[in-house]
């Protein structure tokens, strides 16, 4: 860890959590992708993961979730290793959403939403009212009640996306885990799905924990951000802590100004990169473009 | 309409076609069933079909329907409701329409065992069918090995891979063999009712009493591994349990193997089938009676489509599943991507 100070403490204040990784390995085949992350995970926030491409975030996430054996160390939930505990239980306390989630041929909203529930039903007793009750919130908090008869495959990308979530939403669990929920999304999409997020983190306490690609909607959406480089957390904290200019090169070897966000007063990367309009900003569009080609021509 | 209205219609919707699919492959199958025993070269009428059941001597239509047109029906039915289930097993727990039994070299495994049986050890009945089993099992086991858990992809390209060596083993086998030995051997790579009777329908109904529960069972598990690998550990799904069901998959298929030799291409049409009556959604009743459907009304076919021409039921299967399996690849729909 090198000039950023690795404050765990967040803007909440609260540091306590149910999940944290101890001193977390984790690997495929023969590639350590995490390696010996010890981190906790602050409850009833909304934390975020960013990193550069291959940083090992989706990995760390995917291992917080037993979906991968560690190579060492462990993840505790609530202070005992996740792999002991029977894998129902854990589904009754922590949800995941996958990247890149399969829906099943002709599978209805209805039906992929109600398979969110499995965690909670026995083998004989297959289907309860509370059942039907988590499934009907699910659908209301997403705005998805109108698609309960459609079916997936059919349904475009953003409905596709509050589908998925219905299903994690109606697991009613505290922790929800959520790879990249935004990928394949337009900006519009992205705010919306991670206002719902807010909206359950809000309403419901929540915790969540989620990879996110954009930096900028990262730090306006987290309550607490880990940024990862090369398997390690390299910063966590506050994201006005961890998103700062010279944050912003360690993790991404790039040269950025950090601004406030004019809407939410949240930090804002704006890049610098190798090409910038030489003279300030026309309001006239096509002059701005032949500025940027000039210059294109020149340098 | 209040919301929980809306939930609980959208829920019976789906049931509700599920419901009529089964009911209407069911009627299927009894009618392919009734045609089976009652029509054909030696026609006998429902009434008789009724008496002969209650006991009455009829002379001539006794015999027959009791020693071949009724166990033949009856073993169709069998085989093909476990072809049928297992296919559709393999096909929604792989995901993958290609990764069928009879295409993953599983059905092949259990010819080639019997067929290593009959030519090299000289041996007969029951303990052929012992090999067969034991010879699905092992390939399945090979497959599964080699090609770890990647998932259904791999699994497919190992086991076309492992029937194209079985096939040529068959194929050695075959001409080390003497004619008679050829002969009883030639059903384990065909597929055939011929051989049906009471004592094979009595061990194979045995077998499918313990298999069927023990699927019911486990199946609950498909619902899951459908939505792939991580979004079934994170609903507390654990592999294990698919591998069970892959596992009782292998027996339905090597039991019927055993029984009525390698149907060829039965699993591998059924699921299909059942999933594009039942709006794409996977359903394990309707591939089992479309199995069952298939099986009775193609050994009917090759009875009685050509004139005095008699084809193996696995001869008019295989006949049809070739240009479907090509199909599938065509269209590229042999595998459900990620969405």
């Amino acid at each position: 860890m090198t000039a950023i100070s690795t404050t765990r403490q967040s803007t909440r204040g609260s540091s306590a959590g149910r999940l944290a990784a101890h001193d977390l390995t984790l690997g495929y085949d023969e590639r350590v992708v995490v390696d010996h992350v010890t981190t906790q995970l602050p409850d009833g926030q909304v934390t975020v993961i960013v990193g550069a491409n291959a940083c090992g975030k989706s990995t760390l996430l995917r291992g917080m979730a037993r979906l991968l054996k560690p190579r060492g160390g462990e993840v505790l939930l609530d202070g005992k290793s996740i792999h002991g505990i029977p894998t129902k239980e854990v589904a009754r306390a922590l949800g995941l959403l996958p990247q890149n989630p399969i829906a099943p041929e002709g599978v209805t909203v209805i039906d992929l939403v109600g398979r969110g529930r499995t965690p909670h039903q026995g083998r004989f007793q297959r289907w309860s009212a509370q059942d039907e009750a988590a499934v009907t919130r699910a659908l209301q908090a997403t705005d998805t009640l109108g698609l309960a008869d459609r079916v997936v495959d059919e349904l475009s990308g953003g409905q596709r996306q509050r589908v998925w979530i219905a299903m994690a939403l109606a697991q009613e669990t505290d922790l929800l885990l959520l790879d990249e929920p935004t990928t394949y999304l337009d900006v519009a999409h992205q705010v919306e799905v991670l206002d719902l997020l807010r909206d359950l983190n809000a309403s419901q306490g929540t915790t969540i924990v989620m990879v996110l690609h954009e930096l900028n909607l990262a730090a306006r959406y987290a309550d607490h951000l880990i940024a990862m480089r090369d398997g390690r957390i390299s910063s966590a904290g506050a994201p006005a802590e961890v998103i700062t200019r010279q944050g912003v090169r360690e993790v991404f070897g790039m040269d950025c100004r950090v601004i406030q966000d004019p809407v939410s007063d949240t930090p804002m990367v704006v890049p610098v990169g190798r090409h910038q309009p030489t003279t300030p900003r026309s309001t006239n569009r096509s002059a701005h473009l032949v500025e940027v080609s000039n210059h294109g021509g020149t340098a | 309409m209040s919301a929980t209205e809306i939930v609980c219609r959208a829920r019976r919707s789906t049931a509700r076609r599920h419901i009529a699919v089964v009911t209407g492959l069911g009627l299927a199958v009894v009618g392919a069933f009734l045609v089976r025993v009652l029509l054909g070269d030696f026609t006998v009428t429902f009434p008789d079909l009724v008496r002969i059941l209650a006991g009455a001597q009829i002379p001539g239509a006794t015999f027959i329907v009791l020693e071949t047109k009724l166990p033949r029906a009856v073993l169709g039915v069998l085989v093909g409701a476990a072809f049928g289930l297992g296919g559709a097993i393999f096909q929604t727990t792989l995901r993958n329409a290609l990764a069928s039994p009879d295409v993953i070299g599983v059905s092949m495994g259990a010819s080639a065992a019997a067929v290593f049986a009959i030519v090299t050890l000289g041996l007969q009945g029951a303990a052929v069918s012992g090999f067969a089993i034991a010879g699905a099992l092992g390939v399945s086991l090979v497959v599964r090995l080699v090609a770890g858990s990647h998932g259904g992809y791999r699994i497919v390209l190992v086991g076309v891979g492992c029937a194209a060596f079985l096939t040529s083993v068959v194929q050695y086998l075959f001409t080390r063999a003497n004619i008679y030995d050829a002969q009883a051997a030639l059903v384990w790579l065909t597929g055939s009712l011929a051989r049906a009777n009471w004592e094979l329908i009595g061990q194979l109904t045995l077998t499918l009493v313990v298999l069927l529960p023990l699927v019911w069972w486990f199946a609950g598990a498909l619902r899951l591994t459908e939505l792939g690998t991580d979004t079934a550990t994170a609903l507390g799904s654990g592999p294990r349990r698919t591998d069970v069901l892959l596992l009782l998959a292998v027996l339905l298929v090597s039991v019927g193997v055993a029984a009525a030799g390698p149907v060829s291409f039965t699993g591998f049409l059924a699921g299909p089938i059942a999933r594009a009556l039942n709006g794409g959604r996977t359903t394990l009743v309707g591939s089992m009676l479309t199995g069952a459907l298939i099986v009775t009304s193609g050994d009917y076919l090759g009875a009685y489509l050509v004139p005095d021409l008699n084809l193996p039921v696995g001869v008019v299967t295989g006949a049809c599943g070739a240009p479907f399996l090509l199909w599938l690849l065509a269209t590229g729909r042999a595998t459900r991507s990620t969405s």
